[in-house]
Formats: C-alpha cells, sequence, structure tokens
C-alpha cells in the first residue's frame, strides 16, 4: 500500500550545548538544511508546518518562523502534541501532499531549551502537562508521572531497575557511533543506578537530556518528489493512538495508543512489527521505551528491559532501535527530539549511517509519544 | 522570594468548586452518572463514558487501593524543592474512581503497591487538598 508520500530532504542542526543559538534561528538552519538536501529552492515550499517552543512559545509558531524566513507559503500551522507532534507532522504533511493541497510541505521544528532558559525552568515548563488541580497540587513533574508508570510496570512483570539501566547504556553505546551526540563517553549500569535518583524507580540517567537543536524534513508528493534530487525515502503508513491526557486519567497503565498506532501504521504499510529492519521509539525516560516496545508488540510483556541487558536493541540486536542515541543521549530539543528520530530513520534507509548502519535497512518504524503516554503516532518508512 | 506564594494550589471552576468545597467540609465527593452509572475523579459537565448530562454527586467513603506510588527527589517547582523528597501515590478508590495524592509522612514508610489506604486532608495555604493516610 502506499501513502503517495516520500521524505525528500531531511537536516539536522548540531545538538547539545550551543551558546548563541535561538529557536529561529535553530529553526532556520535546519529548514534551508532540508531543502538543499531535497535539492529544491525555498520557492518550491509551498506548506509549511512546525510545533512549539519553550523558549520562544507563540500562539502561532509556524507564521513567526514564515515570517523570520521571510517566505509566504499557501498552507502553514503549528501542531502541539508534545513528543508525538514531530510524527503528527509529518502524517499531516503526508496528507497534505497526497490530497494535492500541496506539492513540497516542510516541517520544522528546533528549540534551545539548554542555554535558552534554566533546567529548573524546563523541568518547571514541563509539569504543566500535569492537571491544574487534579495533579499538580501533589507536586507532581514529567519523570514523577513516568515514575508511576515505571514502579506499576516493575510490580506486575517483575521487571529490575538493572534491566530499564539497561536501555540507557544501550543508548549510550549507539550515541558513540554518532558524532554529533550531545552525551557520548559509555555508560555502565552501575552508573545510571548510581546517578542522583529523581523519582522512583527512575535516577537522572533513566531520563531523557535537555539539548538545543533543530530538525527539519520535506515531505513530496509522488509527482513532486520527481522534482527532488535527494534520495527519496517513503512514508509508507502512518497512525495515531490517544487515550488520555493526564495520567490520573489514563486507561491503563500497561497499554497505552502506541498499541492502536502501530498497529494502524503497520496496517497501512501492509507489514508486521517483525518485519521492521530498524526502529526509532520515543524515549523520554527508560520506562518509556520497554512499555513502547511491548505494547507496540516487539517484545513480549516484561521482556524489553530483558532484551535490552541482553544487546537486542543494539546494532546487532534483533531490533536495533535508537540507533543515533535517542532522547537518553543523542540530544532532546522539545519537538525536535521527536525529529531527530526521524532524520535517524532517513539515514538508516538511504544507507548512509556510517559506522552506525544497520545492513541492509529497507524498513524503518519511527514513533512519538506525548505527554504521560497519552498522545501517539507511529510511522511506518521504506526505502 | 517567597516559595509560598508559587504552591499551585487548585483554582476551583464551575465545574469543580463543589468538589474543592467537599474537600473543605472533610468528603471526598465524585461524579456518578444517572444513565450509564460511569464514575470519575475530575468533574466535568458530562460523563466520560456516554457523555450524559445528568451527574450526580456522591460522597466517598474514602478508602482505596494503592495502584501506584513514587517518592520524588527532584521537585519541578521551589515550593516542592523544600518538601522533598515527598511521595505521590495513585490510589483507586472502593466506588472506582482513580485519585492522585501526596501520602502522608507517617504512612510514607508502609506505601507499598496494593494497601488499602484512608484518604484524608491536609491544609495547604487555606484549602484543603487530599492526602492518602494509613488505615487504622
Amino acid at each position: 500500500m502506499s501513502m503517495n508520500a516520500f521524505i525528500t530532504g531531511a537536516y539536522d542542526t548540531a545538538v547539545g550545548e550551543l551558546p548563541g543559538s535561538s529557536c529561529m534561528a535553530l529553526h532556520a538552519e535546519a529548514a534551508m538544511g532540508a531543502v538543499s538536501d531535497a535539492g529544491l529552492r525555498l520557492s518550491d515550499i509551498d506548506g509549511v508546518l512546525c510545533a512549539y517552543s519553550f523558549t520562544q512559545p507563540h500562539l502561532m509558531l509556524a507564521s513567526v518562523f514564515c515570517e523570520y524566513l521571510g517566505i509566504h507559503p499557501g498552507t502553514c500551522f503549528a501542531i502541539q502534541a508534545g513528543g508525538a507532534s514531530a510524527c503528527i507532522m509529518i502524517m499531516q504533511a503526508a496528507a497534505l501532499v497526497a490530497s494535492g493541497q500541496c506539492r513540497h510541505v516542510l516541517v520544522v521544528t528546533g528549540d534551545n531549551r539548554l542555554t535558552g532558559m534554566s533546567r529548573n525552568g524546563a523541568v518547571a515548563a514541563l509539569s504543566e502537562v500535569g492537571h491544574p488541580q487534579f495533579e499538580r497540587p501533589f507536586g507532581i513533574s514529567v519523570p514523577a508521572a513516568y515514575a508511576l508508570v515505571a514502579q506499576r510496570y516493575m510490580h506486575e512483570y517483575g521487571v529490575t531497575p538493572e534491566q530499564l539501566a539497561a536501555i540507557a547504556v544501550e543508548h549510550r553505546r549507539h550515541a558513540g557511533r554518532h558524532p554529533k551526540a550531545h552525551m557520548r563517553a559509555p555508560l555502565s549500569v552501575e552508573q545510571v543506578l548510581a546517578s542522583k535518583p529523581i523519582a522512583d524507580p527512575l535516577h537522572m540517567l533513566d531520563c531523557c537530556l535537555i539539548s538545543d537543536g533543530g530538525a527539519a524534513l520535506v515531505v513530496s508528493s509522488r509527482a513532486a518528489a520527481r522534482d527532488t534530487h535527494g534520495q527519496a525515502v517513503e512514508i509508507l503508513g502512518a497512525g495515531q493512538g490517544h487515550t488520555h491526557e493526564h495520567i490520573v486519567v489514563a486507561p491503563s497503565l500497561v497499554d497505552y495508543g502506541c498499541k492502536t498506532s502501530s498497529a494502524t501504521a503497520f496496517a497501512r504499510a501492509g507489514v508486521q512489527a517483525s518485519d521492521i529492519d530498524v526502529a526509532q521509539i520515543y524515549d523520554s525516560f527508560t520506562i518509556t521505551l520497554a512499555v513502547e516496545l511491548e505494547s507496540i508488540g516487539f517484545f513480549p510483556r516484561g521482556q524489553a528491559g530483558a532484551a535490552a541487558a541482553a544487546g537486542e536493541l543494539g546494532l546487532g540486536g534483533t531490533l536495533p532501535c535508537n540507533t543515533h542515541g535517542g532522547l537518553l543521549s543523542y540530544g532532546h530539543s522539545g519537538a525536535a527530539g521527536g525529529m531527530f528520530h526521524a532524520i535517524e530513520a532517513v539515514h538508516q534507509l538511504r544507507g548512509d549511517a556510517r559506522e552506525r548502519q544497520v545492513r541492509d535497512a529497507r524498513l524503518a518504524f519511527v514513533h512519538g509519544d506525548g505527554g504521560i503516554l497519552s498522545a501517539h503516532c507511529s510511522l511506518v518508512l521504506g526505502a | 522570594m517567597n516559595a509560598v506564594s508559587h504552591y499551585p494550589l487548585p483554582q476551583p471552576d464551575a465545574q469543580t468548586r463543589a468538589y474543592w468545597d467537599g474537600c473543605a467540609a472533610g468528603q471526598l465527593k465524585y461524579q456518578s452518572c444517572a444513565a450509564c452509572g460511569r464514575v470519575q475523579l475530575i468533574p466535568r459537565a458530562l460523563c466520560e463514558r456516554c457523555q450524559g448530562n445528568d451527574l450526580r454527586w456522591n460522597e466517598s467513603g474514602r478508602v482505596g487501593t494503592v495502584l501506584s506510588f513514587t517518592t520524588v527527589h527532584r521537585a519541578p517547582l521551589p515550593v516542592f524543592k523544600a518538601m522533598a523528597p515527598y511521595v505521590i501515590a495513585l490510589v483507586d478508590m472502593q466506588e472506582g474512581f482513580r485519585l492522585m495524592a501526596n501520602v502522608a509522612a507517617q504512612a510514607a514508610p508502609v506505601i507499598k503497591i496494593g494497601a488499602i489506604v484512608r484518604i484524608g486532608f491536609v491544609q495547604v495555604e487555606g484549602m484543603a487538598l487530599p492526602r492518602v493516610e494509613a488505615v487504622e
């Protein structure tokens, strides 16, 4: 099957601590890079989708960006779905080009979350996803909400802190192969367990980074893709799943919208989880990835952590996952964090991931999760 | 900086005022749907299951089971940093709704998943907030 949409350009900026960067400058660099990668001119872009920013929050971020860049596209709007934003933007861009409303849609994300605000400021801003009356008065934070998920999950399936830590360790190993990764120094399970407690059972090294960075893609229709010069990657399937926003209302603490989103994406692409060669899955915390891997069906219940410890998420494993290092070690710059996963999938499918390259990668799975496992979007991409 | 003024106290609205007034009176209230019987914690204008708008207020027996809990070491706001480490729990109430609240210091050492707990109230800057307490 086909969605009649192709990723024709991809670019990500440097990531990490970028003094002198700004939200809009990161957007602009990523956008120009993606358009250039596609072999297009800026005037070819007739649709622009942006997400959100902590350092330059605005009601109309896509309009602010187009003004900054000096372009006047026919279609322009912002999408906000937390960590699911990047995948949802790509899915929406695919719909825009497949329906003929646009030919080339630029999806752009970026934020200078590390140098543009204090770490305390970022943590406080994130905690606003908690319900203002029924969660935030009790000191909920995003890590604390995921810790509630982790505690229950470990209780039900006998998963250990060492197994969750193994996920962080494998991500750092992946990041060590990426010259741009924010954190590349090797990590041990012992180091993860000895890192500062954040919200039990999560330690600091179970949590994603806070980074500056930007990333953009160009999504083109089948016909328009012929005008481009890069190696196009086809969007074969996409799906979403939404079950709640606040963790206190989540219908389940073990099954989430990723089950629906991935099933829809796989069905649309005509493939199964076992067909996937490489996966790039939202990893805001070690527990996030464990729950998603199992809820999606890549591993049996309670087995994702053990699989990580056995090296199955590594480059030679059964499911090489987050080969750039993910949010845990490559970097997390707001909506761009999720976009980094998509960019890495493009590298893998183009075969230009260098020492990170998964041999013969033909099918990639990309997944984003927003809120507290609240909003999910899955993509299946093909070389 | 006066950290106390930054406490993110609930701001009751038209739909939640009865809940918070209940807390002030030592009662834990929840809505139930007259049409389908669904119970819900977060008060709203309609039923989360059938969207019926005939909602009744009920008073909980304030006993529930711990679904999950976490001890928070890294607090999101200055006012909570002074309290850290503190415990947040999700409690499944006997009436079928789920609640989030802090665990009272005396109950924190014995809290575990599956424990039967009681919901009491704690005064915070003039507002009564639900709090998880041990069952005597």
